[in-house]
């Protein structure tokens, strides 16, 4: 940050800020961009969660939302578009002591990266995958993503877009990951302790949070701005924790399900791996990052 | 033991402790080896769903501090290029097994060719430069497989091990050493602390970098991004020209300490066959027969193929007549032999589209006709 910027008084320091690299900001993105206001949670969720920051690393894909990972002080790794999980998997099993956090946009994680989320989440590989979804690809200028309402009209949909659109929570639910959950950036506390919780439980958990991107979606489908964009998530959300993941696609300015759908237990791959062996092998197998009788 | 095996053996002397692999034929020996043996020896092996996200496992593991290497043939190499490229502009170590097969797209998947040199070199977007190595017996695929290793952590790119399907699966007698006696080169680690260290900061006028782990302290950044010494994006002409020049240039001003070839009777010929990999063998097989025609035939063997020994070459040009090139291919190295001898001699491809290696008769005609 600019010196002449930077805050004078300690009194008056954001909170956010030592989880920042400042000498990065300002960041690239948009007024109204709904992106900051996650990572404005996801620094409280970080402080709350108690968790030793030398061992959280972060790992983006492309994008505006891949941009996250540098900005946040923090290992991270900037990837390339759509492989930010299989890096994050190679990185969480090669030292199991790492807690690995995907953070990336929707296009990123379910256009090009849908097969490894789908086999990540299927493996229990343990890591949180944090998916800002604006519903449009905003780096490339506004294109139909795979997560677009049908009848919004994206650069590449001039007409309206007639594909149907994923359900994430549903897809995540169904590959097997074992927390699922869904809240908006006016959700902030909400999305704040959904993060902590996603980061303290073991396994394959992911985050949904629909985010206004008011330069590319919201003023080519003439939704107004960001503020308008949140005014929306307010208005139209319901709160429903458990509810079925069949039931909360989305619409088109339609009604909004959140919550927190998925919490369940299974055994990550890392664990499956060192039970298996070792009841296979026995005193033969060397287990793999097992301390304290955690992986 | 085959090639496919030996090369596993090699890895796990070298060091390599995370393997991540997609089943491809003629390749899949090498990591269902690895699978098999590395519960015992303490690491990860993981299926992965495919290509991609095998040539980012790796080096996701690599970050993490493991050295680390994938396994392929020919269509899965085309898919891990993208890879290839972060590997370069982030200086990631690892290791790349190509056992090459016939192409173009699904091809020969069960048969050798020699096809993808130039993919190896060239294949993903951007200038950068890679290390190649190819192996032509299965003692090679041991032994060889250990210096990949130890050049891809010494110079941190990516190593391709160029084998192909016959060595793969050619069984041979493999010697493997007492582990005292086979060198291993660890990562350069750097010494600084956090706060002082800086991730593409280069020392003591090497082009290398000394490199840090994820959840050591450092908070470092790293991206695929163009970048600056502190691992930050730098989107502009000169940041571009220092990074790309200096990844380019790690490996290509090492080209004098990068020469590795075998060389039989060059000084006395007028005719120098230049041979890789399974070709030659068969190559040996021709020169041993034009010599019992009364030829004076040398015999230039690369074991690393890329960089390729270009001042070798030219150096051999002053004083043979001429070369002949066999490879399963039609014509890869060949055209980087010419480059190297600049028309000063004659150079002459033997090329074959692979399926079955050459009829060492072929490769003698071509010695017969460029010696007249």
């Amino acid at each position: 940050m600019n010196a002449d910027l930077a805050p004078q008084s300690e009194e008056f320091e954001n909170p956010v800020f030592p989880y920042l690299r400042q000498e990065r900001i300002p960041h690239i993105w948009c007024p109204g961009c709904g992106i900051g206001t996650t990572v404005n949670c996801f620094a409280r969720a970080l402080t709350e969660s108690g968790l030793d920051l030398d061992k959280v690393a972060i790992v983006s894909g492309i994008g505006c939302t891949g941009r996250v990972a540098g900005y946040l002080r923090l290992d991270s790794f900037h990837t390339t578009h759509g492989r930010p999980i299989p890096f994050a998997t190679g990185l969480k099993l090669a030292n199991p002591d790492l807690k690995v956090v995907v953070y990336s946009g929707d296009g990123d994680l379910f256009a090009i990266g849908g097969n490894h989320f789908v086999h990540a989440a299927r493996r229990n590989m343990d890591m949180t995958v944090i998916c800002v979804n604006n519903s449009t690809y905003g780096m490339t200028g506004g294109q139909v993503a795979p997560t677009t309402p049908i009848g919004a009209t994206q650069t590449t949909m001039p007409y309206g877009n007639f594909e149907n659109p994923f359900n994430l929570p549903h897809l995540a639910d169904a590959c097997g990951a074992v927390y699922v959950a869904r809240w908006t950036v006016y959700h902030v506390k909400q999305l704040a302790r959904a993060m902590k919780e996603a980061l303290l439980k073991p396994g394959f958990t992911f985050i949904e949070v629909l985010a206004p991107c008011p330069t590319l979606y919201s003023r080519r489908n003439r939704l107004g701005d960001g503020v308008d964009q949140v005014k929306y998530y307010k208005e139209k959300s319901t709160i429903k924790n458990g509810a079925n993941t069949q039931e909360v696609g989305l619409s088109f300015q339609g009604d909004i399900v959140v919550g927190k759908f998925v919490d369940r237990e299974r055994p990550t791959w890392l664990q499956s791996m060192n039970e298996h062996l070792s009841k296979v092998l026995g005193a033969k197998y060397r287990p793999w990052g097992v301390r304290n009788g955690e992986d | 033991m085959d090639g496919d095996h030996a090369a596993c053996e090699g890895a796990l002397a070298a060091g390599c402790r995370f393997v991540a692999g997609y089943p491809i034929t003629p390749s899949t020996e090498v990591v269902e080896r690895f699978a098999a043996r590395i519960p015992a020896v303490g690491g990860v092996f993981i299926q992965m769903e495919d290509e991609l996200a095998s040539s980012i496992a790796i080096q996701g593991a690599a970050w993490a501090g493991l050295k680390v290497m994938t396994v392929t043939s020919g269509p899965g190499l085309s898919l891990m290029m993208e890879h290839v490229g972060l590997a370069a502009i982030t200086e990631t170590p690892c290791v790349f097994v190509d056992v090459q097969r016939g192409g173009p797209s699904t091809g020969l998947p069960t048969l050798p060719a020699q096809a993808d040199m130039m993919q190896a070199r060239w294949g993903s977007h951007g200038d950068y430069s890679i290390i190649a190595l190819s192996p032509d017996s299965p003692q090679e695929c041991f032994d060889l497989m250990i210096k990949a290793f130890n050049l891809a952590e010494e110079y941190r790119v990516p190593v391709f091990f160029m084998m192909d399907e016959v060595v793969g699966h050619m069984t041979e007698r493999v010697v493997i050493p007492e582990a005292s006696e086979i060198e291993v080169v660890e990562r350069k680690w750097t010494t600084k602390k956090p706060g002082e260290y800086r991730p593409y900061e280069c020392e003591d006028g090497s082009l290398v970098p000394a490199m840090v782990k994820a959840g050591d302290g450092y908070r470092i950044h790293i991206t695929g991004l163009t970048h600056d010494e502190r691992g930050y994006p730098a989107m502009n002409a000169v940041a571009q020209d220092r990074l790309v020049r200096r990844i380019k240039d790690k490996v290509d001003r090492n080209r004098a300490r990068l020469l590795d070839v075998r060389e039989d009777g060059i000084e006395t010929a007028d005719v120098v066959v230049v041979s890789y990999g399974i070709t030659s063998r068969i190559a040996g097989a021709a020169v041993e027969a034009a010599r019992a025609r009364g030829l004076r035939v040398g015999h230039l063997r690369l074991v690393i193929t890329w960089p390729f020994p270009s001042e070798r070459v030219a150096q051999i040009a002053t004083t043979a007549k001429a070369f002949v090139v066999p490879e399963l291919n039609m014509g890869q190295m060949a055209l980087e032999v010419e480059r190297a001898v600049a028309g000063r001699a004659k150079v002459r491809c033997v090329p074959h589209a692979g399926g079955t290696v050459h009829d060492p008769e072929v490769i003698l005609d071509a010695i017969m006709e460029v010696s007249r």
